[in-house]
């Protein structure tokens, strides 16, 4: 599914140039459940926005569902990202003024799905998260659980070939957290492909497999035996 | 433009964000609200204007005897120079060409009564072109006509105030007046615009006058109108033309300053329209300076607005929207604000123009509107400027990374 072939990134600061990834090479299967570990500065928040299309390697390829991603224009990294990725935030990012009903839509919208056909479709995904019952409100009216429940349901909603999750429970306390993983968890059993990013321990064991990031190389990539969030919940 | 889906999203983001919606629209119908206004206040006193100063004909030139101040061929100097009819004839033979018309003009005091009232009024005795140059309006009855003057009719055309010193209730139409112990007829009634003086005038033909004059053929004044297509230039070279004609037939020296005086109301006209044009470069620099403050107004909230969406555009973004739909959800938004805007704000200038009305007659200004057109106009120069103060902002949110704009808390 995901193929990163010798992945360079810089940044050029004003005095010296920071090689954030200095040569990734990672393929991710159909339907894995792939943790990206790492500390602060690693490079997994870079590696994660060339990922998800957000930003471009200076070298290596990057190949998507057998699609070459290289040299896109705005436009088509907009359309690639619809296409293939849903993403799922620690801070959300939903719309504010939007229900939840409306913010799963808005991929929709950019897929120029007609609007019946879209509210339809975003409402399964809803029903999917278990927030069948809260469509119309808005996030400030959601828990962080309930709002981040929405967010995954927006990713899910353009039938994406993989879902992106940067600290997808960054934001939320143990319990709320476990609940999400399980979630997260019972969508990969559907056959989705998963690529979390996390730096918490428990977290990355929740999934198949763990990618350890040091100082911009992979130090470490290990299959688990995967930890069911559900058994922690009660 | 009309995708119905483009306009549901714009909708459900104007109601959910009413504060900022309505901000920017409050910008431009008050940019335009003063507009129209303004303008229609400068139309108004432009009006005002015109209503002073042009209510007689004004393609007319005055001609008056005076006093020689200079000897010429064997004649003295101080010599009063007097014109009659036959001045009049060959003025009008002679520039046919360029002349409407030419009445004399002999004004006398009378006192005109009618059964026991009794008053003084100016007589003027006339010829029928002078009905054009006073913009006379009979309103019942006729004036005084060719046929008057053939016959030294004994005929009168009162004005509308004469009548009611005189006639109180009574239809003067038929009667008879006494001017100056002369019986005449009154065959018409007038108004005129120019005011109660103009009102309070009888005009008769001028052979009847001539004759009771005492069979003189003299005449104080002729007036004659020209024919509006010789222009302003035209009016002028008349005058002077007219002048040495003049002078020629009454053996003056051409060099004489005095003898013949010609008032040329084209040359006032001009003046009174060149002010009335300083007028409206005011009123057009009021006009623009107000559209300017509402193009920086417009584009001020714009800045904001598209600044206050960075994160939500960023989430669009990563999300799959392209940058195109970004910017023309952006322009779609404020065009759909500015043109609802505008015109709110041009019905709203241009319904209280239309209650202000002639009510702020006392202060100068007179039946204050805008022309439909510049009004119009305006408020499509304020949408297409808030358009492109939208477009510079968004084109910049477009361009900027998603990952960056979400950081942007």
């Amino acid at each position: 599914m995901i193929q990163l072939n010798n992945i360079h990134k810089s940044y050029n600061l004003k005095t010296n140039p920071l090689h954030v990834l200095k040569g990734i090479n990672l393929s991710i299967e159909e339907g894995e459940m792939v943790a990206i570990m790492g500390a602060s500065g690693s490079g997994k928040s870079t590696l994660l926005n060339i990922l998800g299309m957000l930003d471009e390697a200076d070298s290596g390829t990057y190949t998507l569902d057998d699609t070459p991603i290289v040299q896109l224009s705005e436009t088509k990294a907009a359309q690639y990202r619809n296409k293939f990725l849903g993403f799922v935030f620690q801070s959300f990012n939903l719309i504010s003024y939007k229900t939840a009903l409306e913010n799963v839509s808005l991929p929709l919208y950019y897929q120029k799905i007609p609007r019946k056909e879209r509210l339809i479709k975003a409402k399964e995904n809803l029903d999917k998260v278990g927030l069948g019952e809260r469509i119309d409100h808005v996030p400030s009216e959601l828990s962080g659980g309930e709002k981040q429940r929405v967010a995954i349901a927006r990713a899910l909603a353009s039938e994406p070939k993989v879902l992106l999750a940067d600290e997808p429970t960054g934001a939320l306390d143990t319990k709320t957290s476990y609940d999400l993983m399980a979630l997260i968890q019972e969508i990969n059993e559907q056959g989705k492909t998963m690529v979390v990013i996390t730096h918490e321990h428990d977290i990355a064991n929740m999934c198949k497999r763990i990618v350890h990031l040091r100082d911009g190389v992979i130090v470490e990539d290990k299959k688990i035996k995967q930890v069911k969030a559900k058994d922690h919940v009660e | 433009m009309w995708n119905r889906d483009r306009w549901v999203e714009i909708f459900e983001t104007l109601s959910k964000n009413k504060l900022r919606a309505s901000l920017s629209g409050f910008t431009i119908a008050m940019g335009i609200f003063i507009f129209v206004t303004l303008y229609g206040f400068g139309n108004g006193l432009k009006n005002a204007f015109n209503q002073f100063f042009l209510d007689d004909a004004t393609n007319t030139l005055w001609v008056y005897g005076g006093q020689t101040s200079k000897p010429y061929k064997g004649f003295k100097s101080r010599r009063n120079i007097e014109f009659d009819n036959e001045d009049l004839d060959q003025l009008a033979t002679d520039f046919a060409y360029f002349i409407e018309g030419v009445t004399p003009r002999i004004t006398r005091a009378g006192e005109v009564s009618y059964k026991t009232e009794s008053n003084s009024y100016s007589v003027r005795a006339v010829g029928p072109v002078h009905q054009d140059i006073e913009k006379s309006l009979v309103y019942s009855g006729r004036y005084i006509n060719q046929s008057d003057v053939k016959d030294y009719t004994k005929n009168a055309v009162i004005g509308r105030l004469v009548a009611k010193d005189l006639f109180k209730y009574e239809d003067p139409l038929g009667k008879h007046v006494i001017i100056n112990d002369v019986a005449f007829k009154v065959v018409g009634i007038f108004s005129d615009e120019g005011g109660d003086n103009e009102e309070r005038m009888v005009y008769i033909p001028y052979t009847t006058q001539q004759r009771l004059l005492g069979g003189s053929e003299e005449i104080d004044q002729i007036i004659l109108t020209f024919r509006p297509e010789i222009g302003y230039a035209g009016a002028l070279q008349l005058e002077s033309n007219i002048m040495k004609f003049l002078k020629r037939k009454h053996s003056i020296d051409p060099e004489d300053p005095a003898g013949i005086f010609i008032r040329n109301v084209a040359s006032d006209l001009k003046q009174n329209q060149d002010f009335a044009s300083i007028l409206q470069y005011i009123v057009t620099f009021v006009g623009l300076g107000t559209l300017i403050a509402g193009v920086i107004g417009i584009s001020n909230i714009m800045v904001y607005v598209v600044r206050e969406r960075t994160k939500e555009l960023g989430i669009r973004k990563a999300i799959g929207a392209t940058p195109k739909s970004i910017i023309g959800m952006i322009l779609h938004e404020s065009i759909f604000i500015t043109t609802i805007a505008g015109y709110t704000g041009l019905f709203v200038g241009v319904g209280t123009l239309a209650l202000i009305g002639d009510n702020l007659e006392d202060f100068f200004i007179v039946d204050p509107q805008i022309h439909i057109g510049t009004a119009i106009f305006a408020t499509i120069l304020l949408i297409v400027f808030g358009a492109v103060a939208g477009y510079v902002p968004a084109k910049r949110a477009a361009r900027i990374k998603p990952i960056i704009a979400l950081r942007d808390e």
